[in-house]
């Protein structure tokens, strides 16, 4: 009983329709773990389901043996690029001190310590040349560096990111993976919601499939092999070669 | 300037300068949120909807100042649960109620008062405020700055990201509805200067003006809350010298402003593209 994440029975529905059928799976901490799955299948609602960010109808979640709303704060989200208004009058060095807002309490402003994490933050994703841009005037591959940035300067024991290598160059994706396995080393939990089938198996160490209901969860070479792949995303038998699927 | 010496001499007009001001300020202030939140269409529902609450205001004989704020939350709750339970889309749900309670308004306020207090309430008359009117925009112009201030960072983070925002425990929703509380105070201040018609062109043109010059939030603030003060002075004075209804005058200042930043601005001014674009066209040709 020392899983850093434990989901049970989890059911969410939308409007009447069930997203999320008896999903169950735990994970010990310090994994990364890649949530697949089809587009619609709804890899997104059970990440926010285990953020407490959508209702659910049954189940129960669990995470470093407390409730979501014990540990709130030291979850951070990195959300879908498309999901955030990039115009907004937000500079880059700000957008990275948002993620010192959770542990700082009602009425209390950012200060100069804050700020500092905020720089070094910015330091470890290469991209402090860049601290006094609006968000809107970079690449694709440094907002999302930026938006990583954000969620290291939480210093939260559990990371989420949501599509994190759509749209982005190579050098970027480079640089994520590398964080992200150094936050691995220091005993993180890190979810990301992936639909790149080719790079599951060089990327992460767990994987969660779901199509509704849970197709596998656990270590990569045990869950991710072709039979389930092709259940979970409903093809039939010689097309999931096409996929890259190693087998 | 015959002005400075009239408004030296006329206590009407200090007043009317006096509480325009502070209209043309928190006006500013809220309006950055709700352009930023993409909310404009909110704004003007909520303007329209303390309608009725002043007219009940009027028949129990209290301040217009609670039936309104009643009502207008009335009116945010409404939409709430219209787009949040039902497949109706947001801007319909804001179109269903508000207009619902612009109706009502207006059947209340004909029975219980004059024609001319309708007119009133619609259009603003900032050069008839009287010493109480002042003091209740004052307070609730105080009141809504410090609630800005403190909050500000709630604010902020609500605004730009909400997902992260719920996901760390902030409760947005309740944020959402302290910003419409908010939203309410400011219509209910801004009644007798611009009127319930004309107050979304004060919360969304003054921001909208400032959103085009700047790239961080708090001095998007600032200045649109300089456009909406200066606004009211320019408004004020031509109202005043050429015997002008101050509401509209005032709106259409806060019009010129964004129309010279639209233009101009450093950054997004039309016309400074349109010449990059031209160059660029001659250098390649």
């Amino acid at each position: 009983m020392n899983e850093a994440i434990q989901v049970k029975h989890l059911n969410v529905s939308y409007n009447g329709n069930q997203a999320l059928q008896d999903v169950s799976f735990s994970f010990d901490k310090g994994k990364l773990i890649g949530i697949v799955g089809p587009n619609g299948a709804g890899k997104s609602t059970l990440m926010k389901a285990i953020l407490g960010l959508v209702p659910k109808d049954g189940g129960h979640i669990s995470m470093n043996q407390q409730t979501i709303k014990e540990v709130q704060t030291s979850i951070a989200y990195v959300p879908q690029r498309n999901h955030i208004d990039w115009d907004f009058p937000i500079l880059v060095k700000d957008t990275v001190l948002l993620g010192t807002y959770p542990h700082l309490g009602l009425f209390k402003r950012p200060g100069k310590k804050e700020k500092k994490l905020a720089v070094e933050c910015l330091e470890k994703v290469g991209m402090q040349d860049f601290k006094n841009r609006q968000i809107s005037e970079l690449s694709g591959g440094q907002q999302q560096r930026v938006f990583l940035a954000r969620a290291l300067a939480q210093q939260a024991d559990f990371f989420f990111l949501d599509e994190p290598f759509v749209g982005i160059d190579a050098g970027s994706e480079e640089v994520i993976m590398k964080i992200l396995s150094d936050l691995k080393a220091e005993g993180k939990t890190i979810f990301v919601v992936h639909h790149d089938l080719s790079k599951i198996e060089s990327y992460f160490d767990d994987v969660i499939m779901v199509n509704k209901k849970l197709y596998g969860a656990g270590p990569v070479q045990q869950v991710f092999h072709s039979d389930a792949v092709k259940q979970c995303f409903h093809i039939q038998s010689p097309a999931a070669e096409g996929l890259g699927v190693s087998i | 300037m015959e002005f400075i010496q009239d408004l030296m001499d006329y206590g009407f007009l200090q007043k009317a300068f006096v509480t325009s001001v502070m209209v043309g300020i928190i006006c500013g202030v809220i309006g950055s949120f709700i352009v930023l939140r993409g909310m404009a269409l909110m704004g003007d529902a909520l303007s329209h909807a303390v309608l009725p609450g002043v007219a009940i205001s009027y028949m129990l004989g209290i301040s217009y100042f609670y039936g309104a704020v009643f009502t207008g939350v009335l009116t945010a709750l409404g939409i709430g649960i219209i787009s949040q339970n039902s497949r109706v889309k947001n801007d319909s749900s804001i179109g269903i109620v508000f207009s619902a309670m612009l109706a009502l308004g207006i059947i209340l306020i004909t029975t219980a008062q004059s024609a001319t207090d309708l007119t009133q309430i619609l259009f603003g008359n900032v050069l008839a405020v009287r010493s109480t009117d002042m003091t209740i925009t004052l307070i609730v112009g105080a009141v809504i700055l410090l609630a800005v201030f403190l909050f500000y960072k709630e604010l902020l983070i609500s605004s730009f990201d909400e997902t992260m925002a719920a996901a760390y425990g902030l409760k947005v929703r309740l944020i959402h509805y302290g910003l419409m509380v908010l939203l309410t105070l400011v219509t209910v201040a801004s009644i007798q200067t611009v009127g319930v018609i004309l107050v979304v062109s004060m919360l969304i043109t003054p921001a909208s003006a400032a959103y085009l010059l700047t790239n961080r939030l708090s001095i998007m603030i600032l200045l649109a809350a300089l456009f909406g003060a200066a606004s009211s002075v320019v408004g004020i004075y031509f109202s005043f010298l050429y015997d002008l209804p101050s509401g509209p005058v005032i709106v259409l200042a806060t019009t010129a402003w964004f129309v010279l930043v639209f233009l101009f601005s450093p950054k997004h001014g039309v016309v400074w593209k349109w010449l990059q674009t031209n160059k660029r066209q001659a250098a390649t040709k």
